[in-house]
């Protein structure tokens, strides 16, 4: 068999299609009119890039404590460096920083934990995160326990007061967000009512006015020897607003599952807050974590809204800073500090849900 | 409800003069029937006929208007504790299975055991990798359901059904959803699961199966019985006109 074949001539080797150099003429030079639109994105890139480089890092000011010590073209980040701890911390005393700095190191760890899903132990450090973690957090931050000195909730601000609002606004907002979701598919009428005049109420008002109201309004309708604290009253304004907002997004959710994955619960002799809970709730909560973080993600930046009824949270108090008079002038590295902070935050926030929704999806169609 | 309790004349299920609008459409009109223990039901019909709905009454997933449902000795009215039990004690196959896609096999068959008659985590799942043998699936236990073909999830939904030890057997149209070659395997274990005695009723097609197992077809055609019998004279004498069209139209090709 094997004799008398011919040799069949060599060929060249064909055209990589590996490799950058492959995938850049797959890609970027693909045909006349894609290389024209490469080329003008490049440029329109290199207008954008170099001059923000040069800006920020390049020709930027990085050492020095006073205005005196920005002598080059760029930006001048003494400004922040000798602010940091204001931006952070707000006004809270100096002397007492070490207390917010072990809420604040407390919050990262558990969420640390809570995210990353090797660690073992979830369900309890959930309870302890939910539970014991806010009441150490307060008696630290606030004080007037334990020989710790009285911190009033006025001097609390910065990237402490963002973190603040944002967390119990996230975490006051799911649970009512859930029940009131659940209330709005309701057959009970009252239930129904009460739910939907609800959401409705609250998204049809700017978080704004809601502020407004809880800050100028609410104290005239309270007792006068009755007085509730603005920050409170700003994080059940915050609460209330956004949970309208999470119940639409679970409503969606929910109308998403089935009704066949309700009715085989049923059938089992599943109560219905078991069927919600271990059925269509864990279905439901799967498929609206880009809803839901969303969600999240435009409540984090809503927090800068205190700012008008004078809290300083972390834009508040960089605007603050701005109009130091030792300090004029510098008001684009202020803004762009305080959007590269929200910006951190949210993207993690961001990339975070995409993990999440990438490691729950069992792939499989019901 | 206990099994002592129950003996073998017993009456499983009984519906009196039991009458289901939607809005204006009559769906059931004045059902009499009555499931000894043991006995097996198919009931067939033309589509909208109200078999379905009939089923589905048994387990208050659809509810009745008039009339007196009685399940098990339990008699079923809006009280939810009532339901629940009732629930408990029949077990529901449905035409698209129903399994929960966010839990594997095993699970599926552990979450109502655990949950609702609770038993532990163990005592669970060994029972239920003991069901999911019989219905000859133990195997793909760690497996989800999207991971199966049609007739495997159908026999999980079916193991899923008996852990929960029911006393009464709801199948609603089992098969229709299946290709033709995965339901044989969901036929044989419905065999099976008959030969041990268990109480069925059955909404099929399947005309073999309603020969071999059932001790009554009943016909059902616009909300009403028809036509109620043994299957040797249902199939070879039926009475009415409309079981007659009926049969000739499935039976026909």
């Amino acid at each position: 068999m094997i004799h008398n074949k011919t040799m069949i001539d060599q060929r060249p080797a064909p055209k990589s299609t590996i490799g950058p150099m492959a995938w850049l003429r797959g890609n970027l030079f693909n045909g006349p009119v894609n290389t024209l639109f490469t080329l003008v994105g490049l440029y329109v890139l290199y207008l954008l890039v170099v001059p923000t480089v040069q800006w920020a890092i390049i020709d930027a000011n990085w050492v020095g404590t006073t205005r005196e010590d920005c002598t080059r073209e760029g930006a001048c980040w003494v400004f922040v460096k000798a602010r940091f701890t204001q931006f952070i911390y707000g006004l809270y005393p100096r002397s007492e920083l070490w207390r917010a700095n072990i809420v604040f190191v407390g919050f990262f760890a558990l969420i640390a934990w809570l995210a990353i899903p090797r660690l073992p132990l979830k369900r309890w450090v959930a309870v302890f995160a939910l539970v014991v973690f806010p009441v150490i957090a307060y008696v630290l931050l606030h004080g007037g326990h334990f020989g710790l000195p009285r911190v009033p909730t006025h001097r609390w601000g910065g990237l402490m007061l963002t973190l603040l609002l944002a967390s119990v606004g996230m975490i006051g907002a799911l649970p009512i967000g859930i029940v009131l979701a659940l209330g709005r598919r309701s057959s009970m009428p009252i239930v129904k009512s009460f739910s939907v005049v609800f959401i409705e109420f609250w998204r049809g008002v700017p978080l704004i006015t809601v502020l407004f109201m809880a800050s100028v309004m609410l104290p005239l309708f309270l007792p006068s020897d009755l007085s509730v604290d603005r920050l409170i009253r700003a994080l059940i304004g915050i609460t209330l607003f956004q949970s309208a907002y999470m119940a639409e997004v679970i409503r969606g959710g929910l109308q998403a599952i089935p009704r066949g994955q309700d009715e085989a619960a049923a059938a089992l002799g599943m109560t219905y807050w078991k069927r919600m809970g271990l059925i269509v709730m864990p279905q439901a909560l799967k498929m609206m974590i880009p809803g839901i973080v969303n969600t999240f993600i435009s409540l984090f930046k809503d927090t800068t809204l205190v700012m008008i009824i004078g809290l300083f949270d972390l834009l508040g108090i960089v605007q603050a800073a701005l109009s130091d008079s030792r300090w004029l002038g510098f008001s684009l590295e202020g803004y762009v500090f305080a959007a590269f902070v929200f910006w951190i935050f949210c993207f993690s926030m961001s990339r975070y849900s995409q993990y999440l929704e990438r490691r729950l999806n069992t792939g499989h169609k019901r | 409800m206990s099994e002592a309790a129950l003996k073998p004349q017993d009456s499983m299920v009984e519906m009196r003069g039991v009458n289901k609008w939607y809005g204006d459409f009559h769906v059931l009109r004045d059902i009499d029937l009555d499931v000894k223990r043991g006995e097996r039901i198919v009931i067939c019909g033309p589509s909208g006929s109200g078999k379905s709905t009939m089923i589905r009454c048994i387990n208050h997933l659809e509810e009745h208007q008039q009339g007196e449902i009685v399940v098990g000795g339990v008699p079923l009215t809006q009280d939810v504790k009532r339901i629940e039990q009732v629930r408990r004690s029949v077990g529901m196959v449905f035409q698209h299975f129903n399994l929960f896609p966010h839990l594997s096999v095993l699970e599926n068959c552990c979450i109502a055991p655990m949950w609702v008659q609770k038993k532990s985590r163990r005592e669970a799942e060994a029972q239920a990798m003991q069901y999911l043998e019989r219905v000859r699936i133990a195997e793909q236990a760690k497996k989800y359901p999207g991971q199966l073909s049609g007739g495997q999830q159908q026999r999980v939904a079916i193991a899923r059904s008996l852990c929960m030890h029911p006393d009464v057997m709801l199948f609603d149209e089992p098969t229709s959803a299946l290709d033709p070659e995965m339901i044989k395997e969901v036929l044989d274990v419905m065999v099976e699961l008959a030969e041990e005695g268990m109480t069925m009723l059955c909404v099929t097609h399947e005309m073999g199966f309603a020969k071999t197992v059932a001790d009554r077809v009943i016909f059902m055609d616009q909300g009403q019985i028809i036509e109620e019998n043994a299957p040797e004279p249902f199939f070879n004498d039926p009475q009415s006109e409309r079981t007659q069209l009926f049969l000739s139209q499935i039976l026909g090709h």
